[in-house]
């Protein structure tokens, strides 16, 4: 399996997980261990930023940190957040959220696209959140942006890949790499998403609400592979018919 | 301008109230049955008709909750500002007719209590005053604001309702939260029980919400006081006020609390007596009708009902509350708005959370996530 590589860092998993809803940080820890992913995002809203003990960043371990902004309703807030993580946590790395609508967490591409064009400016690592719209991609890529985050489904609904036609698109075009976040909620919709092509995969409900997260994130680990290895292998096209045995211009040439 | 009023006054309480009563098994069983819920579902579902059905309710209630909150409870708790009253609330401990010595706390008791919530472990605050706009109004409240910011990831208000000038004013002082609870959505009654006040003007109350959702406030708390007039008419106003809050205001937050009747200096007996059963009907009838409100559960319940339904939907908790100004540090001893049932430390419901495979969450907010300017 190829590396991922994201801005100027190489990841040797291609699975990104989410710390919210977990039980407690021990559990988390376990998940987090299970499913070898190496960049772990972290609410800024659970983290104690002016503490220098906190048990979420704890259990985090030594996996690399990536803040976000989830919370926030504008890009103003999203670039004072970002700059706060910076400071309290040491990293320049961020998963840009902006979503105003607290109901579904659905992301503002108008607020998004700004705040962007500015943390791109200002240094950051910008992992946006956007929905699944391929022109929006088109333009963070332009702004600056590390890789986009296109939803598969809604946050935390578990539905699969709702936005599948679209994030076919994202994927075909772009230059920089695809997470597919959000709605993931079977290891299968991971898999799906990275035979697809998407360069890796963001997950936490499925993972921390199931009934056994260890062996659930061991599960994701196995599909994001698998996923992985069978793009990489080039899956075989579909057709809608039989190939006739006795093609049907072959008396041109006879 | 647009408010709940002109949906409120489309709504006849007898004839909802014939409509809830007259729900039948089968109401109840399409309810359940259903993934996107309507207002119609809703009155099946707090139906006496449900009854039967609560143990479905409840698993069905754990699984949403679980699924969109995980297995988290945020827990907060109260700081009581002021006691100070103009009103006249038939079922409150803090009502001017009350004689009991009023206190409004100053900034270095302030401090005091500040540092004994803290001490505790909490990180989510709720202010809470009587209304007496003069002793404690948007001045005071500006510096309280003012003084505790820093000390809090969130800080709500439970206090009189405001202008939506004021709201505004409030805002880039670091008000995050603001509870308002209707009390009743019976017009009627609603007067019987505040005869004398600000308060008693049913309207100006009915639309705090709308107030808060055009000033931009971050989160609002629902809620009726349960024991003033039948619950479950009561239940369908506020979910009806919720649906229209969320399809208009859809960049604010709710919440939803159940504050039933409890005993004080002075008291009115409970008109309504909701059981523990009837109790959980309507927790997880909210959380059939709406996966994403945030439901809370206050002190005023008892320990053992606590102990259980806190899987049942709830998302919030508080604990170790004190409702009297001062009653964590500054004067204990001094007269409380209710009784509370469930004393157990902080640190002791937390234990119990764990120990049922939920996380107690002390922090889910940062200032840092709000960019504000006075």
């Amino acid at each position: 399996m190829k590396n991922l590589k994201i801005a100027n860092k190489v990841f040797n998993s291609r699975l990104i997980l989410g710390s919210g809803k977990f039980s407690n940080p021990g559990l988390m820890s376990a998940a987090i261990t299970a499913s070898a992913t190496e960049l772990v995002t972290v609410a800024l809203k659970r983290v104690n930023l002016g503490s220098e003990q906190d048990d979420m960043l704890e259990a985090v371990g030594s996996v690399d940190l990536l803040p976000n902004t989830s919370g926030v309703r504008t890009a103003r807030e999203a670039v004072f957040a970002a700059e706060m993580a910076r400071e309290a946590l040491g990293t320049n790395w961020l998963k840009l959220e902006i979503h105003p609508d607290p109901k579904y967490l659905l992301p503002d591409p108008v607020e998004t696209l700004m705040a962007t064009i500015e943390l791109a400016k200002k240094g950051f690592v910008v992992m946006p959140y956007v929905h699944a719209d391929p022109v929006l991609c088109k333009r963070l890529e332009e702004a600056g942006a590390a890789c986009v985050m296109p939803l598969g489904a809604p946050i935390g609904s578990n539905k699969g890949l709702k936005t599948l036609d679209f994030l076919q698109i994202i994927i075909e075009q772009s230059q920089v790499p695809v997470v597919v976040d959000a709605g993931i909620g079977a290891p299968s919709h991971a898999a799906q998403a990275m035979e697809m092509g998407a360069d890796a995969v963001l997950v936490n409900t499925a993972i921390a609400v199931s009934g056994d997260p260890e062996k659930m994130a061991q599960a994701f680990k196995m599909a994001v592979e698998a996923g992985r290895m069978a793009y990489e292998s080039k899956l075989g096209a579909i057709a809608d018919q039989a190939q006739a045995s006795s093609p049907l211009t072959s008396f041109i040439d006879a | 301008m647009p408010s709940f009023k002109d949906v409120f006054e489309k709504y006849d309480w007898e004839a909802i109230k014939t409509d809830i009563y007259n729900k039948k098994a089968a109401d109840v069983e399409r309810a359940l049955a259903r993934t996107n819920r309507d207002l119609e579902d809703f009155k099946a579902l707090i139906s006496p008709a449900a009854d039967i059905y609560l143990e479905e309710m409840a698993r069905q209630s754990k699984q949403d909750t679980l699924q969109r909150f995980g297995n988290t409870i945020q827990m907060y708790a109260p700081l009581y500002l002021s006691n100070e009253c103009q009103n006249i609330c038939t079922y409150c401990g803090f009502s001017l007719g009350n004689k009991l010595p009023r206190k409004t706390l100053n900034p270095i008791e302030i401090d005091k209590e500040v540092a004994a919530i803290k001490k505790m472990g909490f990180e989510h605050v709720l202010l809470v005053t009587g209304e007496a706009n003069k002793m404690v109004g948007v001045p005071y409240f500006k510096k309280v604001l003012e003084q505790i910011r820093t000390q809090f990831a969130n800080v709500s208000m439970e206090v009189q309702p405001l202008d939506e000038a004021d709201y505004h004013e409030l805002i880039p002082y670091g008000l995050h939260a603001v509870l308002v609870y209707q009390e009743t959505y019976h017009q009627a009654d609603y007067a019987k029980h505040h005869p004398k006040g600000k308060k008693s003007n049913f309207l100006y109350r009915l639309e705090t919400p709308d107030r808060l959702g055009r000033a931009g406030v971050h989160k609002m708390g629902l809620g009726v006081l349960i024991g003033l007039e039948d619950w479950r008419v009561d239940s369908f106003f506020v979910a009806l006020h919720l649906r229209y809050l969320e399809q208009t205001y859809w960049r604010t937050k709710y919440s939803i609390s159940f504050p039933r009747l409890r005993p004080f200096s002075g008291g009115l007996e409970p008109k309504v007596e909701m059981t523990d059963r009837q109790l959980v009907q309507q927790i997880t009838a909210y959380r059939l009708l709406n996966k994403d409100v945030e439901l809370s559960l206050s002190t005023r319940e008892a320990m053992k009902f606590r102990d259980h339904v806190f899987q049942l939907g709830i998302t919030s908790m508080s604990a170790g509350s004190k409702t009297n100004p001062g009653g964590y540090a500054v004067a204990p001893e001094s007269l409380e708005q209710f009784e509370i049932s469930d004393e157990r430390s902080p640190q002791e419901i937390a234990q119990l959370i764990k120990s049922k495979g939920y996380e107690p969450v002390w922090k889910d907010w940062d200032t840092a996530l709000e960019y504000v300017t006075k």
